[in-house]
């Protein structure tokens, strides 16, 4: 995985709260045994009519939304299934940051995987990004924050081994191939 | 030393490396449990990283979510329709040869949902950590086990080293007391409790189910309270182990014989939280309180009892919801025609489930124009039906009885509701296009699905009671 330091975007909003991953990626999409090609199913409900057109209002097939790499939600998103498809979806489509008050358990874990950055704000701020939808911002993970467009700062809280493995572009199987022998002494004093 | 939960023993026991300021704990897996949806890609990292399964004793995988349930397609030589659907199974099939994992396949007597399974066959067992790649993996905590839901690349971590990177999370205790009336199920009494909660309450939580009401449970029906831990948003819900557990599990195949079975009680009867545990939230229902339920809107915490109306105003959410159900503010849901009924899922799919659906519809017939599919959990739970009769009370009734899988719980194996029609259904979501594009989802338990069944329309099962 490419490290991650810091980037700077527009954003899309998405207001509705509790978006669920059904929705992130449908059921249907999920019989496929690769992890490619995942961002044009993205929304797909939401995003294409019956005839597979797209919905001219919905706001990822607005002409704005382009090359916007951050995703400004409401309330709780990524509740529901454990798909893993549900970041590889949002990292295909071109996401790297997703942005609210409250992100669910499994969906958090799985972007920290897939270098989609779970960003959880107060509610001011949230208020603030979902009125004001295309607005460059800009996420620093050194030092942990968000800046707005008039210069306000507001930090975000990051799991420190996962922030280190986002910065340092490593991720979690070396790490845990690197304690076998612990894992194999716990084994042989624990009767497993 | 101080009093400790259920979850911190668990937590403490699983400990290979605990947690630091910089580092997660590694916490230890006694047992994976796997299907086709959720491995691919694992299975995939571990062939470029040169890796093995590292503990094939403590990993066991099945085809529930792609697979058909049409008997053709499994037994009678015809191909899964869904070529995608058949390559995913067909991918399972080549992963599991390739590194030696045991594999429920599709034609296999034991296949099943693999949240039905593990308990069946005695896999599950209290004090274990149990993960898999699946978010109803909360059920398994019904038996006093961790478990929970994890992604694919966590997937890839366990079958490499049976270890998972986790912090610790909080715990939350829900205490249910009294007792549930007639009428009133399991199901009713999660979906109060997420209605209660709302479907982030439980975020960063593990739930602890305690309480008379919870006590007096049988396991099929805690399995289905544990089951939609993760609706509340807590990936895990627990309920201590006791004497109706030891005998659910006594004899099943999985479990420890002679003085290893007397040696695990033992273990077990230490497991509980012990008195005066302090649990970080804490919230209280009387069991003697809660009807039999429905969810009127697009995710479980919007919900009514059935005899309810729906609420007078409501934010966008609740707005675009109601747009989306083709409902309108606080009209009765009681009477509302439906299309389809489901009786399926890891939520409710069990032997009880389907004994308790037969006590609806013997004697009836499902009202016309409705189409009522019966899908068990399991094989065993479809043998089981069916030597007690099951299956014929659900033929006469005009149900359609098919071979066990997720089914129409999740539009991907062929099995959906069909656009703007409405279910009623014993699963587990209502999210928007969850049984199949446009699907109009009800959830609610197996004697209120029967008795839509029966009448076409949403109805208090009571009425149907004897």
């Amino acid at each position: 995985m490419e490290p991650i330091l810091n980037f700077k975007s527009r954003t899309v909003v998405m207001p509705s709260s509790n978006i669920d991953t059904d929705q992130i990626i449908p059921a249907r999409f999920l019989t496929t045994t690769t992890r490619d090609g995942l961002g044009k199913s993205l929304f797909a409900d939401w995003r294409y009519d019956a005839s597979g057109q797209p919905v001219p209002g919905f706001v990822l097939n607005r002409p704005e939304a382009r090359d916007c790499a951050i995703l400004v939600a409401g309330r709780n998103i990524g509740c529901g299934s454990s798909r893993e498809h549900a970041p590889w979806a949002m990292v295909d489509y071109g996401f790297r940051a997703v942005i609210s008050t409250e992100i669910a358990d499994i969906f958090r874990n799985n972007s920290l995987k897939n270098g989609l950055l779970p960003v959880v704000v107060d509610d001011a701020t949230h208020a603030w990004l979902l009125a004001n939808p295309g607005a460059e911002v800009s996420i620093d993970l050194e030092t942990c924050t968000l800046t707005l467009p008039d210069g306000r700062s507001v930090e975000f809280p990051l799991e420190s081994f996962a922030r280190y493995c986002l910065m340092n572009g490593v991720d979690e199987l070396g790490f845990l191939l690197s304690r076998l022998d612990q894992i194999e002494n716990y084994e042989r004093t624990h009767g497993k | 030393m101080t009093a400790q939960t259920m979850f911190e023993k668990l937590w403490r026991e699983h400990e290979v490396i605990p947690e630091t300021a910089d580092t997660p704990a590694v916490l230890y897996v006694d047992l994976h449990l796997t299907h086709e949806v959720t491995s691919p890609q694992a299975f995939s990292l571990l062939r470029e990283r040169g890796l093995k399964v590292r503990r094939l004793d403590r990993t066991l995988a099945t085809m529930d979510h792609s697979t058909p349930t049409d008997y053709q397609q499994i037994f009678g030589g015809l191909p899964i329709r869904l070529e995608s659907a058949r390559k995913q199974v067909e991918q399972l099939q080549s992963n599991a040869d390739e590194f030696g994992v045991e594999l429920l396949g599709l034609q296999s007597d034991r296949r099943g949902i693999v949240h039905i399974i593990g308990p069946e066959l005695g896999a599950t067992q209290p004090g274990k950590t149990i993960v898999c790649g699946d978010s109803h993996t909360s059920t398994h905590g019904a038996f006093g086990a961790l478990a929970f839901g994890i992604g694919t690349t966590e997937v890839g971590h366990v079958l490499a080293t049976q270890c998972l990177l986790q912090r610790k999370p909080r715990t939350f205790a829900i205490s249910v007391d009294g007792r549930l009336g007639d009428g009133v199920t399991a199901k009713d009494l999660i979906l109060a409790i997420i209605g209660r909660v709302g479907v982030s309450g439980g975020t960063g939580h593990v739930l602890e189910y305690r309480g008379e009401a919870i006590r007096g449970l049988s396991m099929d029906e805690r399995m289905t309270v544990c089951n939609m831990s993760i609706e509340a948003g807590a990936r895990a819900g627990m309920v201590a182990p006791d004497e109706t557990t030891f005998e659910y599990l006594s004899g099943r195949p999985r479990v420890p014989a002679g003085a290893a079975w007397e040696q695990a009680l033992d273990r077990w009867r230490e497991l509980p939280s012990d008195p005066g545990a302090r649990f970080d939230r804490e919230v209280s229902l009387h069991a003697d309180d809660i009807e039999p339920m429905i969810t009127y809107g697009t995710n479980p915490g919007m919900v009514v009892p059935i005899s309810g109306r729906l609420p007078e105003t409501g934010d966008e959410v609740y707005l675009k919801a109601l747009d989306y159900m083709g409902f309108e503010p606080g009209q009765a849901i009681a009477g509302k025609p439906v299309d389809v009924v489901f009786i399926g899922s890891c939520t409710n799919a069990r032997i009880s489930d389907l004994r308790a659906v037969a006590g609806v519809l013997k004697g009836r017939r499902v009202s016309p124009g409705v189409q009522l599919l019966i899908v068990p959990g399991s094989q065993q739970v479809k043998r089981q039906a069916e030597s007690e009769g099951l299956h014929q009370i659900f033929a006469a009734a005009g149900g359609d009885w098919r071979e066990s899988g997720c089914s129409m719980c999740l539009g991907m194996n062929g099995d959906t509701v069909g656009p703007g029609k409405y279910s009623v259904s014993t699963s587990n979501r209502n999210f928007e296009g969850r049984q199949g594009v446009g699907a109009r989802t009800l959830l609610a338990s197996p004697i209120a699905a029967a008795a839509a069944a029966v009448t076409g329309r949403v109805t208090d099962p009571r009425e149907l009671l004897a």
